[in-house]
Formats: structure tokens, sequence, C-alpha cells
């Protein structure tokens, strides 16, 4: 096995201010270079704050983050304001959810894709422009030429986030990470993009973490999933493990929640409850005031993570061997 | 972009137009006789309306106006009835002197604004914004004419640096451009430049504010983009809006300050404007009036220009 691009190990994130916000409890997860990891969860699970973490891209004066994170090699937590800024667009980039935010309204798009450019490599503003038009044409945007001084506001939704796309390329990164890249779009645009995204990752061969709501999404373009509730990822393993034989009730509950093969008439499934609010940090299972399963130790202590196999964890008694029959 | 140009150009037309018939009637409007003041006391029926029919009093408004703007158009803005001398080479003379101390307490007043307004901007909340701040309102709320007055104690009377008022030796046509008439520009400058300043730094911080906390922001971090490099998108997010506010406030102070020019016997626009109040002079009203509001229209265009040129998303509309 080679070494991983991308490694959290134990990784907590508290926001201080008026109230303590502990948004990520305790992550760790493992990215092969080359591989599609699909992070899943609902609002405030702690998803995009895992995802953000991994550029440093929380604000520093009210973020404490724990544990490690490794990138390429690289202690990304450790490094200094000059290495930070070349590994972050070098190393590892990020798309946004939404590319109209995201974007500088008052710089054309060949701006700022050339922009990219100039700061990870040595060329020219010339040279810079002319590889934002190369990238254009590899997110597939309809006349690149003109796009290149178009501003951001003069496109439509999924161009701009092929745009978005185009930027993020810019410096050849080896991690791509992706939050909720295509939920701001429409539908018929989601899927352009998501294929678009998926070819681009085996094209170009980068690692990738997707990040997203949608477990229609996630399936799609992931080789691995990851379901994250509460700041805590509670199972992991292949898409296919995953689909097959989910072991966590809300794995099970998003599942069942999901509209594809449902009837007209029939009772959508819906996990009872809303997420807990994260103030503090969790000492118990945190699903268990949703979890029809829970029992007395569930509210006692955490529950263990429990391993499967090479990859597969759950974080549920329900999985344990003793327990599993049930 | 040309159509933009043109259409703002075109734009100024009707405006200007709006403009000078606003600064014609609201002198009529106003109560009293400009002839009082010239007449003596018992004048006979017969030399009143002599008189008026020389400054054109006796015709219909209407009239008045269009002969008015006529020669305005031409460059003649009639003759004062106080001095007997043309309006407009009154009204160039003062805007000629305000000019000197606007300009200068533009450049103190746009500088520190805008330093006071990105410092407090980008470091929210911190000790250097609560000063910055605090220094910003100051400004405002600070009566102009009181610091004129406090300035003139301390720095005129207690340590004798700088002269109390006044256009220099020989007057305002003597001006020459060395440290004897410039140490006199200081001190009206100075006060006039407090209000743009306060101004200034409060908008600009919280535009600064404002963008920093836009998506894009982290956005250009993730791109590997370090402090100066995200200052530079700042800067022209911000420069949109901040160039309108300081178009204002140029327009402001090129219109110059009856209080601050009557406190530093500054012979500008601002005094000029305030003899002609008094001495109920008409023509030099109207005429003083509207090159101050056309030097505002001017501004007005210039920034929007300048706007379409920095904010591709102004163009479009």
């Amino acid at each position: 096995m080679s070494a991983p691009l991308v490694s959290m190990e134990n990784v907590t994130v508290r926001f201080r201010g008026a109230q303590v916000v502990h948004a990520v409890n305790g992550v760790s997860l493992t990215l092969e270079p080359g591989k599609v990891l699909g992070i899943l969860g609902e609002s405030g699970s702690g998803k995009s704050v895992t995802l953000k973490t991994l550029l440093r891209l929380l604000p520093e004066s009210r973020t404490d983050i724990g544990g490690t994170v490794a990138v390429d090699g690289r202690d990304v937590l450790a490094l200094n304001p000059q290495d930070l800024a070349d590994y972050r667009g070098g190393v590892a980039s990020m798309i946004f959810q939404d590319p109209m935010l995201a974007l500088d309204p008052v710089y054309t798009i060949g701006e700022q894709i050339a922009e990219a450019i100039v700061r990870h490599e040595k060329i020219g503003r010339k040279a810079a422009m002319a590889r934002a038009l190369e990238l254009l044409e590899l997110v597939r945007i309809p006349s690149p030429e003109r796009r290149l001084k178009a501003y951001p506001h003069e496109m439509s939704g999924g161009m701009r986030q092929r745009a978005m796309i185009a930027l993020a390329l810019a410096a050849r990164p080896k991690l791509l990470l992706a939050d909720e890249p295509t939920t701001a779009l429409d539908a018929t645009v989601q899927i352009q993009i998501l294929l678009l995204l998926r070819q681009l990752q085996r094209d170009l061969g980068m690692g990738v973490i997707f990040v997203t709501h949608d477990i229609g999404v996630a399936v799609e373009v992931s080789d691995r999933l990851a379901v994250m509730y509460a700041g805590q990822i509670v199972e992991t393993g292949t898409v296919r493990e995953l689909i097959a034989d989910p072991r966590h009730p809300y794995t099970r509950g998003l599942l069942a929640a999901n509209l594809h093969g449902a009837r007209k008439g029939e009772r959508l499934e819906a996990i009872p409850g809303a997420p807990p609010a994260l103030t503090e940090p969790p000492t118990s299972c945190s699903f268990a005031p949703r979890c029809k399963h829970a029992q007395e130790r569930c509210r006692a202590a955490l529950p263990p993570a429990v391993a499967l196999g090479e990859g597969r964890v759950v974080r549920c008694i329900l999985a344990e061997p003793s327990l599993a029959a049930a | 972009m040309l159509t933009y140009l043109a259409k703002r150009i075109l734009y100024v037309l009707p405006v200007a137009f709006g403009v000078s018939l606003f600064c014609f009637l609201l002198v009529h409007i106003a109560p009293g006789d400009p002839l009082t003041s010239v007449l003596p006391p018992d004048a006979s029926q017969a030399m009143q309306d002599e008189l008026r029919k020389i400054y054109g009093f006796d015709r219909p408004l209407p009239v008045q106006f269009g002969l008015w703007l006529w020669k305005a158009v031409q460059g003649d803005l009639g003759t004062s009835i106080a001095t007997g001398r043309p309006v407009a080479a009154e009204v160039w003379r003062a805007v000629g002197n305000t000019l000197l101390i606007a300009l200068l307490a533009t450049v103190i007043g746009f500088v520190l604004g805008l330093f006071f307004g990105f410092v407090a901007g980008y470091f929210r909340g911190s000790f250097l914004d609560k000063f910055a701040s605090m220094l910003a309102v100051l400004g405002v709320s600070v009566p102009h004419y009181w610091l004129g007055m406090v300035l003139v104690i301390v720095f005129s009377v207690q340590l004798g640096w700088l002269p109390p008022g006044g256009a220099g030796p020989g007057g305002s046509a003597a001006w020459k451009w060395d440290w004897e008439h410039v140490s006199y520009m200081v001190l009206p400058a100075i006060t006039m430049s407090v209000i743009p300043m306060g101004i200034i730094a409060r908008t600009v911080r919280a535009l600064v504010a404002d963008i920093l906390n836009q998506e894009f922001v982290p956005a250009l971090r993730a791109k590997g983009l370090m402090d100066f490099g995200v200052f530079r998108h700042v800067v022209k997010n911000a420069a949109p809006t901040a160039l309108a506010v300081m178009g204002l406030q140029l327009g402001y102070l090129l219109g110059g300050s009856i209080l601050i020019e009557t406190v530093f016997s500054w012979p500008g626009t601002g005094f000029l404007l305030g003899n002609a109040i008094f001495q109920r002079d008409l023509p030099l009203l109207q005429g003083t009036i509207l090159v101050l509001a056309m030097f505002f229209v001017g501004l007005n265009v210039l920034v929007d220009i300048m706007q379409g040129l920095l904010d591709p998303r102004v163009r479009r509309r």
C-alpha cells in the first residue's frame, strides 16, 4: 500500500466565542492518492469544517485545532505562513459551494485564474493567461476565449462552477477539496459538474475529498464514504459496503430517507429529532437520543470504534461482534 | 464602456438645467428685496423703478431666468449689486482661493481617512480599531468652527507657530508658494479636513469589514494568496463605494465652508457666499451657487465614470 495522501489523526476543532462550539470531535481519516472520499452528513455535522481544516482556512484567532493533519508528507498544522500559502492551491485546493460568492466580482475569470498560476509557478502574466485559457478548455467552458475576459456575474451558475474548478486546478494540485460543489446548482447542471469532476479526477490522478449532504451525489463520485454526525465519523467504508450493508443506525436512516424507489402515497422514512447542539464535547453517543436501538450503555459512554476490516470502521455498539446478530 | 460614458455625459444636461433653475428660484423664493440694501432709505418710487429696470428685476421670472441662463452659458453671471464688479470674476477668484485650502484639506482628510478606515476594518475589535473609530466619530461630530477657534487659540495665540487668519501678506492677490504664505493655509485646511476624514474612515471601515466577511476572501487564501495579495482584492472591491463618498466630500470641500472661511477670514467661496447672503446681493448669490453646483455635478460624473472603470457591474445598469 502506498503512503496516504491525506492522513487526519484524531482531529478536534473547537470555535471559541460567546459560546464554545465543538464542531469536530476526534475525526480520523485517510485518503490514498488518486482516490475519492465522500464525506456525507447533514448541516452542522462538521463536514465542511473538517474540509476547511485541511487547508487551515478557519479563522485562526477563534479556532483551536487538535490532533494531526498530514497531507502529502506535510504537517499542515505546523506550516509557517509562507509554506502554508505555497501549500494552499499548490498541493491542495478547494472548490466552494457557491461560485458566485467565492469568485471576486470585480476581476475577470482570466485574471483570477492567472493570479493563482503566477502565485505558484515562475511564469509571466501572458503565459499564465495562456494557461488559464487551456484550463477553461479543460473544464469544457463554451467559447473559452470570451469567458477569459468575462466577469463572474456575466456567466451562468454552471459555467461559474466550471471556472471555479479551473481555478482550483490552476497550480496542478494533488488534492482537490470539494465543499458541496453542486448544491447551489440546478439539477441538470449538477450532473454535468459531477461527471466533469469525476473525469478530471481520473485524468489528472488527483485525490479528492468530496463533501455533500446528498447521498446520491456521494455514491456517484466516491470510492469510499465517511458518514459524519455531530462532528464524528460514525461509519466509513467503501461505497459498496456502506450501501449494501450499513451498520450504523444513522447511516441506515440516511439510506432509508432517500427518495429513490419511493412510491407515490407511501410515507417517507425520516430520522426523528434534530442533531445536538455542540456546546459540549460528546461524552456518550451523540445519536442515542434519536436512535431506536439506544441502550443504557450508549448514554453512559462513547461508543467504541469497531473495525470490521480494512478501512471499515463503525462507531456503534451494534457493530460489536457479540451484538452483531441483533 | 463607451455607451456607458456617453450615457453618463448626456444625463448631465437635464441635471445641470434643473440645478440652474433651482439656483435661480431658490434666491427668489427668499423674502426681501435686493435693492433695499443699495438704495438710500428715502429713495423715491421712480428711483426704485429705474434701478429695478437696470437690473432687470421688473420682468417676469421666466424671462429673467432665460436671460440669466443664456448669459451664464456664455460665462457672464451679471454684476454684483453690492460692488458693481462682474460676478464671474469675483466667483472665480474665490474659487481659486477655496481650491487652495480645499485641496490641501482633501489630501489630509482622504489620506488619514483611508488609513484609519483600512486599519480599523482590518483589525476590527482591536485597540487600533477603537482608537481609529474614536478619531472618526470625533471628526464627524466636533463642530468645525469651534475646532477652528481652538486651533487658533492653541497654535496662533499660545504657541505663535501659525498665523490666525487671512490669506497672507498682501492678501490673496499677492499669493506666493513660500512658507510665509502657505502657513496661512495650514489651520483652515486642517479644520476642513476633519469631517471628510471622519466620514471616509467610517465608510471605509464598514466596507472593508464587509468585504473581509465575504466568501471570496477565504477562497483567495485557498488559492495561496498571502496578506498583500488579498489586500489588492479588498482595495478594488472597496474602491467604487469609497470613491463615491470621496467625490461627495470633495464637492463639499470645494463649496468652501462659510463658517471656517469666516473664522479664518479666508477669501474663498464660503466667505463670498456669506457676504452675498448678508448683503442680499442676488446676482452674486446666484452665480456663486451655480458655479458650486456645477462643480458638484461635474465631480459626480467623474466619480460615475471611475466607478464604471473599476466595477464591471456598474456599467450594466
